[in-house]
Order: structure tokens, then C-alpha cells, then sequence
């Protein structure tokens, strides 16, 4: 939920990065960290297992810039993607205003893509949002490696709703900054429908 | 989308001077509000390298959890968390059902210190987070936001926080 401070002159809003497990949405995160200058960025906070799993969420706080004399801040989130940390998932996503979904495009994760991708849903429900009315990317993401599904089978099965869709290679950044920016207009664009901009 | 959470300003220097009477009456080194989404909305003390950004997430993913147990148990929630360190404690509290009160204190005061000032800390800033709602509602009869940044926002705009 976006919130504006008219005091501070700031807007503030949550992206969440949701997928199946080790599907590279805190790679995405790490990668966006370490690209971003220092004074654009806050520090990323990964509450994981001790073999790096997430086990509640990362967080990130970015910088985007000033628009019409308000500090834009976007709060990045992911979720754990392993099956049975659903509880979590369903907190994170609390006040959500945009979601990437990272799915994994090795074959042998398909089934996995589809669970977490109908479970997002699920969770958005219940917290009252329509995946169809929220601003949300699908990233295709480890496309550099030889076992996977080919773009037009995985947007076959995942494409929800006409989402902008973006092919990554995570842990070398491709394709990274290109979701992350596309979610980001998403949302701001958004507001402004909202605002009656 | 979910209407934007909004922090006007009259009521922003409402909060603030709520909070900095409060971090005086109970002795702490820090107080902060923080929205139960983990936005941070006003802040006040002695501690003033602290990362506020990064706490009020935490915060808010601590409550958020909290509250996820106490539902599973058939409670309600736990409107009061308390953690107690070796040299700082935290008191942790629900105002006006979506904001988190965070008080950081040391042995300069004491826990019912602490629990006493927020009582009374609480029952103001319920009464400022009311008017908040009310303007919002008179805003939403009026059929318009209160000069809102993004009204007249364009594309060229968000384009140019990307370049």
C-alpha cells in the first residue's frame, strides 16, 4: 500500500518478488544491490537459513529519484519460495502495490512455477487483491541454462493477463534492472490513474 | 489497487511532538512510529545513527509474524512485544490498530515506566490517527486527493527517474 507523506515529502511503495524456491528472486535482489550507488540504496536485510534459504524475507529500500518535488522510494520484498513457508508468503504480501514473479525456466521446476504462481494468487485473494488489477512482470529467468523450457511454452503456461515479460539470467543481472523498472512504472502509473492524474 | 496510506502534515507535526513528549516522559533513547507495512513515519531520540529504514521493516515483519501465531493459538494478537537486551530493550505496541509504536530504552527507565508513558502516548496519537481517517474520508466526498503528486505526474516524468 503506498503511503505518502506530505510532512516528509515522500512516496513510498512495496514490490514483492514472489516464485518457486531457488528461483532466483533474492539473486535478483543481490544483483540490484550491488549495481545501485550507495546513496540510492539502504541496506538489504536477508533473514535466511544458515544454507542461505530465505526463511522470512529479504528487504531492500531503493532510491529512485524525485518526482514533482517527492522522494520516490520503492521497498523491495521477497518471499520464501519453498512450499511449506505459505504463512510467510501471506504476510510479506500485505500492502503489496506491485509483484514480479520469477519463475524458474529449467523444465524440472515447471510444476513448481505453476504451484507458486497459483498460490500467489490464492494469497492476493485473501488479502483482497485481484492479480488482474495489480501491477505485476513475469520474469523467465536462469535462461542461460541447457535444460530449459522455451519462452513460448513457459509464457503459454504462466502469462496471467498480457504482463510485460522479461527473459534474465539473474546471477549475471540480464534482464534484472529491465523487470524491476517495468513493475516500477507499473505501479507509479498506477497511482496516477488513481490520483485522477 | 488499495488507496494510498496518506501522512499530512499538520498531523505528521502532531505525531512528532506526541512522540518527542514521550521519549522525554519515559526516558527512552528512541521512539518511533513505524505503519504495519513497514514504512517508517516519524521518529525521535538520541540514537540517531540507527537505521530506521531497515528497523521499520523489521518491525513490521515482526509483528506481522507475531500476530500470524497468535491467530494459529485463537488469539486476537498481541498488541504488546516486548524484547529485553543486555544493555537495550525494546517495547513494541499497536496504536489505532495499523501503526506500530517502538520504544527504545536502557536502564535510565524501566519497563512500567515505559508501559505506563505509552498508555498514555496511545490514547493521543489514537485520537490524531482519527482525524487522519477523517480527512481522508472528506477527501474521498469530495470526489478528489489533496494535492496529490501524482495527479499531474507523466510519463516523461517516471521516464526520467530511470535514465
Amino acid at each position: 500500500m503506498t503511503f505518502i507523506n506530505y510532512a516528509s515529502r515522500e512516496i513510498n511503495c512495496k514490490i514483492v518478488y514472489y516464485g518457486p524456491g531457488l528461483g532466483g528472486k533474492t539473486t535478483n535482489l543481490q544483483f540490484i544491490y550491488d549495481s545501485t550507488a550507495q546513496q540510492a540504496k539502504g541496506k538489504l536485510i536477508s533473514l535466511a537459513t544458515e544454507t542461505d534459504r530465505t526463511l522470512f524475507f529479504d528487504f531492500l529500500p531503493l532510491d529512485l529519484g524525485t518526482v514533482r518535488g517527492f522522494k520516490t522510494r520503492f521497498h523491495l520484498y521477497t518471499v520464501p519460495g519453498q512450499v511449506f513457508y505459505d504463512a510467510s508468503r501471506k504476510l510479506i504480501l500485505k500492502g503489496v502495490d506491485g509483484v514480479v514473479f520469477v519463475a524458474d525456466s529449467q523444465r524440472e521446476r515447471m510444476d513448481a512455477n505453476v504451484e507458486s504462481l497459483f498460490n500467489l494468487e490464492l494469497n492476493l485473494r485473501q488479502h483482497g487483491y485481484e492479480l488482474g488489477k495489480l501491477p505485476y512482470v513475469l520474469q523467465l529467468n536462469k535462461r542461460d541454462l541447457p535444460n530449459v523450457v522455451s519462452v513460448e511454452e513457459l509464457r503459454a503456461e504462466l502469462i496471467r493477463k498480457d504482463e510485460p515479460v522479461f527473459e534474465a539470467v539473474a546471477s549475471r543481472g540480464n534482464g534484472v534492472f529491465d523487470t524491476l523498472k517495468a513493475v516500477a512504472k507499473q505501479v507509479l502509473m498506477e497511482l496516477r490513474k488513481t490520483s485522477g492524474g | 489497487m488499495a488507496a494510498p496510506v496518506v501522512m499530512y502534515e499538520e498531523e505528521y507535526a502532531q505525531l512528532k511532538s506526541a512522540i518527542t513528549r514521550l521519549c522525554a516522559d519515559a526516558n527512552a533513547k528512541f521512539v518511533f512510529l513505524v505503519d504495519k507495512n513497514g514504512q517508517q513515519i516519524a521518529a525521535h531520540g538520541e540514537m540517531l545513527n540507527l537505521d530506521t529504514t531497515s528497523l521499520a521493516s523489521l518491525t513490521a515483519g515482526n509483528v506481522a509474524a507475531t500476530d500470524g501465531l497468535a491467530h494459529l493459538i485463537g488469539e486476537q494478537g498481541f498488541p504488546v512485544l516486548s524484547h529485553e537486551g543486555e544493555r537495550d530493550n525494546i517495547h513494541i505496541s499497536i496504536v489505532a490498530n495499523r501503526v506500530i509504536l517502538v520504544v527504545i530504552f536502557d536502564e535510565r527507565s524501566s519497563l512500567g515506566l515505559v508501559r505506563l508513558r505509552v498508555k498514555r502516548a496511545t490514547a493521543e496519537m489514537n485520537s490524531i490517527f482519527d482525524a487522519i481517517d477523517r480527512k481522508i474520508d472528506r477527501e474521498r466526498e469530495m470526489g478528489f486527493a489533496l494535492d496529490s503528486p501524482f495527479a499531474e505526474i507523466t510519463e516523461e516524468d517516471i521516464d526520467a527517474l530511470f535514465s
